[in-house]
């Protein structure tokens, strides 16, 4: 029993899942994470999850992209190599918007990229980790932390209850399918 | 808000205090307009007949935005927006309003040579005359009054059939049910959007570009179009917004604004994107045939210049960014007034510098006056039509995705 770290319950119905979610609170059994196929309104609500930062994150990389556009532009047509275009002043800031503008949208751009692949752990060459394979699929999963929670044979039965069609115990944390 | 208790008949009692406003707001209009014709010289006329053609032009513009807003709703299939459609439904079917004043305004100005006098005027394209323009007279192909009026009248017309349209599918749906009307409104919006979306250009630079007719610019319909679909949007969020705090329309929620919030958001950038890309051109190009349009208001028109960028951009960028604020009713509604009264500053530095000769132009009683009286008028025409139908088209087919809207 000791080696179990993670209870699944696995529902084949978003709906009963959801009811499966409440019948858990109610009890007072903390939810390690759920794992859906699709995504389902009002679900961070009920699950109590913060708002994602992601668009401050997309702000930093977006001010970091329009800052390094100003600097390069600046230090090759104002500093280092001053050329007449048209009798324009070599500091001309219209000129410059475009390109600002453009490497504000690329840096934001690969910078959520790769904040979505570090949130995720979804680098090229890892294994995905995934609590359990049929989630990517057809079931709604339930996932309650059994170190935290020790009354499994509770867990169980109000995870049934709620209409789970499979209960699994996870010895490891995530499963690798490679 | 459950859906059980949405009232489906619930309609608009256009009432009190607003309805006493408008008048009142059409009186002050109609006294401004008045002043500026009986107590002034010719160059008071011309300032008021600008700022005649400046607000009915907005008018005109906000109604058939609101048109092709219910063309984008149908065509998209969008679900969001259901349960909102009334409203620019009533803004659709004030568009025939709209256009005869704005067409009544043009050729009284035209006719009396306070309007358009720069491409219509004695001898312009007669070679024997000292008045010869020859570029005016190349363009006198295009330019000259029948086919000019009769563009206006042609354009404003089938906009304002294809708004009569779609109201009354809306209607008829709400008394027949089915898929009828929906599918007549998805082909007829298909039509309209394509009429739509090559017409406007030409609108707007037949009503505003060819105040200075030396100059051109291939950008200018997009911008206008941009100007006209924004500060409709802006409309559609405060009527909403008020609407809802007067005590209706219960289920209209936070992700309605939300959708509102984006939209005025993303098309004032996509306004911002249209006047940059005019501005750089010319900036860049530095050809004296186009900079004098952006000398002009440079010279005499640069506080104007700059706080037209500062409403009708770092406003909406700054205050709209944030998700909280496109949800909050008060932030949006501030923002929205704020694009709002941007884009008469937009419409007056488009018209002002064409239509007054240099150094007579000014704020004053009658630019404040028209405004409020076509706001007065705006209010009026918009919230009687909006209240003679119930404030929900209970038998859209995507009704119920827009009730249970959730972002």
């Amino acid at each position: 029993m000791s080696d179990i770290k993670y209870i699944l319950g696995s529902f084949g119905d978003p709906d009963e899942m959801m009811h499966g979610i409440e019948k858990l609170q109610e009890n007072n059994i903390s939810i390690h994470d759920v794992y859906t196929p699709m995504p389902i309104h009002g679900i961070e609500a009920k699950l109590g999850i913060k708002r994602s930062r992601i668009d401050i994150a997309a702000f930093c990389f977006g001010i970091t992209g329009t800052c390094c556009a100003f600097a390069l532009i600046y230090f090759c047509a104002v500093i280092d190599w001053r050329v007449n275009i048209g009798g324009k002043p070599s500091f001309a800031l219209p000129d410059f918007i475009p390109i600002m503008f453009e490497l504000t949208v690329l840096f934001c751009a690969f910078g959520m990229v790769l904040t979505y692949y570090a949130s995720t752990h979804l680098f090229p060459g890892r294994a995905p980790r995934v609590m359990d394979l049929r989630a990517t699929d057809d079931r709604f999963v339930i996932a309650v932390d059994a170190k935290d929670n020790v009354e499994h044979s509770v867990i169980d039965g109000l995870l049934k209850d709620a209409g789970a069609l499979e209960i699994k115990y996870n010895e490891r944390k995530y499963i690798s399918y490679e | 808000m459950g859906t059980h208790n949405i009232n489906f008949s619930e309609q608009f009692e256009f009432t009190g205090k607003v309805k006493t406003l408008s008048i009142v707001g059409i009186i002050l209009g109609v006294a401004a307009v008045g002043y500026g014709f009986f107590a002034g010289d010719k160059i008071m006329h011309e300032r008021t007949f600008a700022n005649l053609l400046l607000m009915a032009y907005y008018f005109a513009c906000v109604c058939m935005s609101g048109t092709f807003f219910l063309a984008v709703q149908y065509v998209a299939q969008a679900g969001w927006s259901a349960s909102i459609l009334r409203v620019p439904q009533a803004m659709a079917k004030t568009l025939p309003i709209a256009a005869v004043i704005l067409v009544v305004v043009i050729s009284a100005g035209l006719y009396t040579h306070n309007l358009y006098h720069h491409w219509h005027a004695d001898g312009l394209t007669d070679p024997n005359s000292p008045n010869y323009d020859s570029l005016i007279a190349g363009k006198s192909v295009f330019l000259n009054v029948p086919f000019f009026l009769g563009r206006q009248v042609v354009f404003l017309g089938i906009y304002s059939i294809f708004s009569i349209m779609f109201v009354k599918f809306s209607y008829n749906e709400d008394l027949a049910g089915g898929l009828n009307s929906y599918r007549k409104s998805f082909k007829n919006a298909c039509i309209f959007l394509v009429i739509y979306g090559f017409t406007t250009p030409i609108f707007a630079f037949d009503t505003v570009m060819s105040l200075e007719a030396h100059w051109f610019s291939t950008m200018f319909g997009w911008y206008n179009f941009a100007a006209m679909w924004v500060s409709s949007l802006a409309t559609i969020a405060i009527i909403l917004i008020l609407l809802r705090r007067a005590g209706y329309m219960q289920w209209v929620n936070n992700s309605h604004l939300h959708n509102l919030g984006q939209f005025i958001f993303g098309f004032s950038i996509f306004w911002t994107y249209v006047w940059f890309a005019q501005f750089l051109l010319i900036y860049y190009a530095n050809m004296p045939e186009e900079t004098v349009y952006f000398y002009k208001r440079f010279e005499y028109y640069k506080f104007w210049f700059f706080l037209n960028l500062a409403m009708n951009f770092l406003a909406p960028v700054l205050l709209l960014m944030d998700r909280d604020n496109k949800r909050t009713d008060a932030k949006l509604l501030f923002v929205s007034i704020v694009v709002l009264l941007g884009h008469w500053v937009d419409y007056y530095q488009m018209i002002m510098p064409g239509a007054v000769e240099e150094g007579h132009n000014g704020f004053g009683i009658i630019e404040i006056g028209t405004a409020i009286g076509f706001v007065g008028l705006f209010t009026f025409t918009v919230l009687t039509s909006l209240s003679k139908k119930p404030l929900i088209a209970k038998n859209h087919p995507l009704l119920q995705e827009s009730l249970h809207h959730q972002l």
